[in-house]
């Protein structure tokens, strides 16, 4: 392989980059990366490290606070068995699938019938999906919180799993119109002259070839629900129905002597599921980002 | 073939009649839990509903009393300081860092899903981990500070008015830069190298090829990444309500923490609500300022006729 060769080869992997000195790009891109990857992940590994940090050394000023001297389970034990986080991660864990399945149920059929069915008014009705997305659950809690009153569902999972789907639904049918789209009109038309029926089209060809959206969705809309907090805060008040984000905000926060370790212990516990989660499906989550804000 | 079943199929084959029997379970839960509150929640704003007892009508009532109370109007205040300095250096920061994840790296992969991490764990446990951070005499920043002898006693992060407005804006940036260079990178993979190529080709310099190839494709991405991060920030109410309820001296409360300080703490939902109402027009603003600001970009770019 001639020089000419070689270099033409960098050129193409690396764009222009082959111009910059090493040197450069520690200053310009390593330096600034690794200070960025610091301040996003510290959060993180201080959860960690609290969590199995004994009392004495997380309430002292000496030492190094960056490390464990001597590891302890205790918090994770008094979580577990002292608290009702168990309670609340089982009903984490119900509303989200719940609330999920629901909404995709609802999203598959409104953003085939939008975007493939095309009917009177559907480009209308895809416009006000797109802003039924835009309204945020801060100016709705107040009269939701009031028709759960209403409706009698006050302190029942019942009313997050009813008014979860109200960002999921708009948020998975936008995502959802776009991977129609992307659907070929023929394959469709071949099966409407076999004499398929359009529910047969939607099961037996739209949706195998839209698994990866179906994917995008479900992961989203579950960490979406996951992370739900104002409507849980307002809609439940007993220990025995709380999710985990308010069960761990409002009863492990009692008292003037925070139990850091335990705070700590339900915090991590309470990220690791979707952050494992995240982990498997990453290409799909960022894809499920991103193709909610393209229009 | 029986003629009922044929009047049937022939229902189905109706793309009107089929498409709005499919759109039928969004459209109840929708029309139910999102279009319905949002009309109730403008009555109760003219109401005096408190938590248990259905109101009367008193007109402009709740808005008058809020346009005279000094909390609301800081809240108003507070509000619009944290959207604009979070939302400011949000994007200049998540443009950084999208470019950063642009170039090329080992590891790529790994990095990019890694920085979204902040972004996708429950937002009221990393405000709770911040609030460790910022505890007043445990606080691990004030105990590297004081090592490098910068400081001579522990900040009180949370305890003062201005001091407790930047931590819980840097908190805010925390979580949403993430997003912003998520989603900017994205743009930013879409724009085809030949550009860069032609640009440098011509001598432009990378600051130039920044200026004039990377900014004017991305910025219809980047008003609508801006439009969603504006609109969360302004209707932010995990981070604070975790991080300070509002505290100290009504320094950090925003519109929604506010409203529901009002309406479910305090029981007044009327008044609750005619806060959360007096949010919708800002919230507007942002999305139409955005969507003529594309659609005039687009007009600019010579395909305003499609």
């Amino acid at each position: 392989m001639t020089t000419a060769d070689a270099t033409r080869q960098i050129v193409d992997t690396q764009g222009m980059n082959y111009l910059v000195s090493l040197p450069r790009r520690i200053v310009t891109i390593y330096l600034p990366l690794g200070a960025f990857l610091f301040v996003l992940l510290f959060p993180f590994y201080w959860m960690v490290v609290t969590t199995f940090k004994p009392n004495e050394e997380l309430l002292s000023r000496e030492g190094n606070p960056f490390w464990v001297k001597a590891p302890t389970l205790a918090h994770i034990k008094k979580l577990l068995f002292d608290t009702a986080y168990p309670e609340w991660l089982w009903n984490t864990i119900l509303v989200s699938v719940v609330s999920t399945f629901l909404s995709i149920f609802c999203s598959v059929l409104a953003a085939y019938a939008i975007e493939r069915l095309r009917f009177r008014g559907s480009r209308y009705v895809g416009m006000s999906i797109f802003l039924a997305y835009l309204v945020p659950p801060s100016i709705l809690f107040i009269p939701l919180a009031a028709m759960v009153y209403k409706l009698d569902l006050f302190d029942t999972r019942l009313a997050l799993i009813l008014t979860y789907p109200t960002f999921l639904i708009p948020f998975c049918t936008w995502l959802l119109m776009g991977y129609f789209k992307s659907i070929p009109f023929e394959l469709e038309e071949c099966a409407l002259i076999d004499g398929a029926s359009r529910l047969q089209i939607l099961v037996k060809i739209v949706l195998p070839l839209a698994i990866p959206g179906l994917i995008s969705a479900g992961i989203f809309a579950f960490t979406l629900s996951w992370n739900e907090f104002i409507y849980a805060l307002t809609f439940v008040s007993s220990s025995e129905v709380k999710t985990v984000p308010v069960g761990v905000v409002t009863e492990l926060v009692e008292g003037d002597v925070y139990h850091w370790g335990s705070l700590m212990a339900g915090a991590l516990f309470g990220s690791l599921p979707v952050a494992i989660l995240y982990s498997f499906f990453v290409e799909y989550y960022v894809s499920g980002l991103t193709g909610a804000v393209k229009e | 073939m029986p003629s009922h079943q044929t009047a049937l199929s022939r229902a189905l084959d109706n793309r009107t009649f089929l498409g709005l029997l499919f759109m039928l379970p969004a459209a109840a839960i929708l029309l139910m839990f999102l279009t319905y509150p949002l009309g109730l929640g403008t009555w109760l704003g003219f109401t005096d509903t408190k938590i248990g007892r259905s109101g009367i009508w008193i007109g402009l009532e709740n808005y008058e009393f809020l346009w005279g109370d000094a909390v609301t109007r800081l809240a108003l205040f507070n509000t619009l300081f944290y959207t604009f300095v979070a939302s400011v250096i949000k994007f200049a920061l998540g443009l950084w860092l999208a470019l950063l994840l642009n170039k090329h790296l080992p590891f790529k992969a790994f990095f990019r899903a890694v920085v979204l991490l902040p972004f996708i764990v429950p937002t009221a446990l990393s405000a709770l981990a911040f609030w460790w951070i910022y505890d007043a005499q445990f606080s691990v920043i004030s105990w590297v500070l004081m090592r490098m002898g910068i400081i001579h006693q522990y900040i009180d992060f949370l305890g003062e008015p201005w001091l407790a407005r930047f931590s819980t804006i840097a908190a805010n940036i925390w979580r949403g830069v993430p997003f912003v260079a998520i989603t900017l990178l994205a743009g930013l993979q879409t724009i085809s190298p030949s550009y860069y190529e032609a640009a440098s080709l011509d001598g432009a310099s990378p600051w130039q090829q920044f200026r004039h190839v990377t900014l004017p494709m991305l910025t219809p991405i980047i008003a609508v990444v801006m439009t969603f991060s504006v609109l969360f920030t302004f209707t932010d109410f995990q981070l604070i309500y975790v991080l300070t309820r509002g505290g100290p001296l009504n320094a950090t409360h925003l519109m929604a923490t506010l409203s529901f300080q009002r309406a479910i703490s305090g029981g007044n939902l009327g008044e609750g609500a005619a806060i959360a109402t007096a949010m919708v027009p800002f919230l507007l603003a942002a999305i139409l300022i955005s969507y003529y600001g594309l659609q005039r970009r687009a007009w600019q770019q010579g395909s305003g006729d499609k």
